[in-house]
């Protein structure tokens, strides 16, 4: 298997675009994309890209051309992004194609998802007496974890903080207003203990990554970043997921160890060796456990890190460079596909007014969602 | 006031101290509720203990969309409810409303016992509250 590099990314800004379809902000991300190497659309390959809500991808070749290339619709909820990339990554690596694209779009209507049981394979009284929200989940898992932790109420506040500090820095950011902790803590309450300044909301967005093998980065002299590893996981036995109405006694493992383990062996590299990272942040306490499931710290020692700004920009690690899921909302089949966008342009250094200081080299990518499965990305400059 | 009917039929035993039901896997393990369409031919109906632990909690501070049948006709009217984990000790960990109890009062792995509480207007549903001293 040889290396695979992306040469080129585009987005679609995030939040809420009126009369514009979710497909159609990603075709807007996927010429950004082109326009970022400097290539047409018949120079690319082969395509994989989906939605959870916005219908399929392969539709896109009607705005972007009938040059006939093979394009894979990816439909796998929270991990559409991870798996189109992983897909695209397998396809150049493989030697097959030399440009290969990766893209995710959604655009979802207003307010918390409302999932329905049977799609869930759930009896329908889950639904009916008020247990079947994703936002009870994320609620019950951090509630939990404070308890058996040591983990405050200030520093779930003090993530949210960064998250708006770090989206009012972004372009493609939705809310680019900073937020203060008192704001924040005293908001109203969603779930307790998370405010509604601690969630992100469903928003929309569309983002274009184009891959390419070594020999064709070099040909077209294109600003290349190395993907050193890609690792998708499902839910092992006896974990704790969303939508689960009963939970083993004896304690599981988690996808997202699963997948940072995989990732981490495939690239050779450890959480040391991490410059920057985008962590799965659906709310505040998300950001907090994906802190130390992937590797990053031992459970607890968050207080300490976000008391002392670490996971700030100019911290020891900084994460959320771009506001997360908290300042762009979650287009489910965009989202996983954001963090890598902002770690390739945190890598070549075109972050901006968010840019990590001292040219990172080495950045990490996570994303978490139902039903219990996790993306890794791992970039090297 | 008209009986009300259980949410689901086969969610508890219909006994004076009714049980929460749950299954047995091949393997000894205890899940709930028990699954539905083929992967229930293996497992066998099993009333769960009616005494547990807290094993976690929340509030629900706002009206969930449909499914949801709770008793509210929007949110004009509608009533925060706790709902939690209750970890039956050896078996499973069920999730569940927690009723008789304010969220200052739940704590990490307090006694909780089983109840059978009114729903909507045509319903009730199983629930656990703070065990009584």
């Amino acid at each position: 298997m040889s290396d695979v590099y992306i040469i080129g990314a585009g987005i679609h800004p995030f939040g809420r675009t009126e009369g514009r379809s979710g497909r159609d902000q990603g075709v807007f991300a996927v010429r950004e994309a082109l326009k970022d190497v400097g290539i047409e659309w018949d120079q690319v390959e082969c395509a994989y890209g989906g939605s959870a809500a916005g219908g399929a991808a392969d539709i896109m070749v009607n705005d972007l051309g009938l040059s006939g290339l093979p394009f894979i619709n990816v439909m796998n909820g929270c991990a559409t992004g991870g798996s189109a990339l992983s897909s695209a990554q397998h396809a150049v690596a493989s030697g097959a194609y030399d440009i290969a694209l990766a893209t995710g779009f959604d655009k979802h209507p207003r307010g918390a998802f409302n999932a329905q049981p049977a799609e869930y394979g759930l009896p329908e009284w889950y639904g009916q007496t008020g247990m079947m929200l994703t936002t009870q989940f994320f609620a019950l898992k951090i509630q939990r974890y404070m308890q058996l932790h040591g983990i405050s109420r200030e520093t779930l506040g003090r993530v949210a903080e960064k998250s708006f500090r770090n989206g009012a820095k972004t372009d493609h950011a939705w809310r680019r207003s900073e937020i203060d902790l008192e704001t924040i803590m005293n908001a109203p309450m969603i779930n307790d203990p998370l405010t509604k300044f601690m969630f992100c909301s469903p928003s929309e967005g569309g983002v274009a990554l184009i891959l390419a093998s070594e020999k064709k980065m070099k040909e077209l002299g294109a600003d290349g970043v190395k993907i050193a590893s890609v690792a998708v996981r499902s839910r092992p036995p006896n974990s704790f997921e969303v939508f689960q109405a009963g939970v083993s006694v004896e304690e599981g493992g988690k996808p997202t160890e699963l997948a940072s383990k995989a990732a981490y062996e495939i690239a050779g590299l450890g959480p040391d060796d991490i410059d920057v990272a985008q962590l799965q942040d659906t709310e505040s306490g998300a950001e907090i456990m994906h802190m130390a499931e992937n590797g990053f710290c031992k459970d607890g020692e968050q207080e300490e890190w976000l008391a002392n700004g670490w996971t700030n920009t100019d911290g020891k690690l900084p994460v959320n460079t771009d506001g997360g899921c908290i300042a762009c909302g979650e287009p489910i089949g965009a989202s996983g596909l954001r963090q890598v966008y902002e770690n390739v342009q945190q890598l070549r250094g075109r972050g901006g007014e968010r840019q990590v200081p001292n040219s990172p080299k080495t950045a990490y990518s996570h994303v978490y969602g139902a039903p219990g499965l996790s993306g890794v990305a791992i970039l090297q400059r | 006031m008209a009986q009300l009917a259980p949410i689901d039929p086969d969610l508890w035993t219909d006994e004076a101290e009714p049980r929460l039901i749950g299954g047995k896997l091949p393997s000894g393990q205890t899940v709930f509720p028990i699954p539905l369409g083929e992967a229930a031919k293996s497992v066998e109906r099993y009333p769960l203990p009616r005494n547990g632990t807290l094993w976690s909690w929340t509030r629900q501070d706002f009206l969930p969309k449909e499914p949801y049948e709770g008793p509210s006709t929007g949110p004009h009217d509608f009533e925060p409810y706790l709902i939690g984990y209750v970890e039956l000790p050896g078996e499973v960990i069920v999730e569940t409303r927690i009723v008789d109890a304010k969220l200052e009062d739940l704590k990490l792995n307090m006694p909780m016992e089983f109840c059978i509480v009114p729903f909507n207007a045509s319903h009730e549903t199983y629930a656990f509250r703070p065990e009584k001293k």
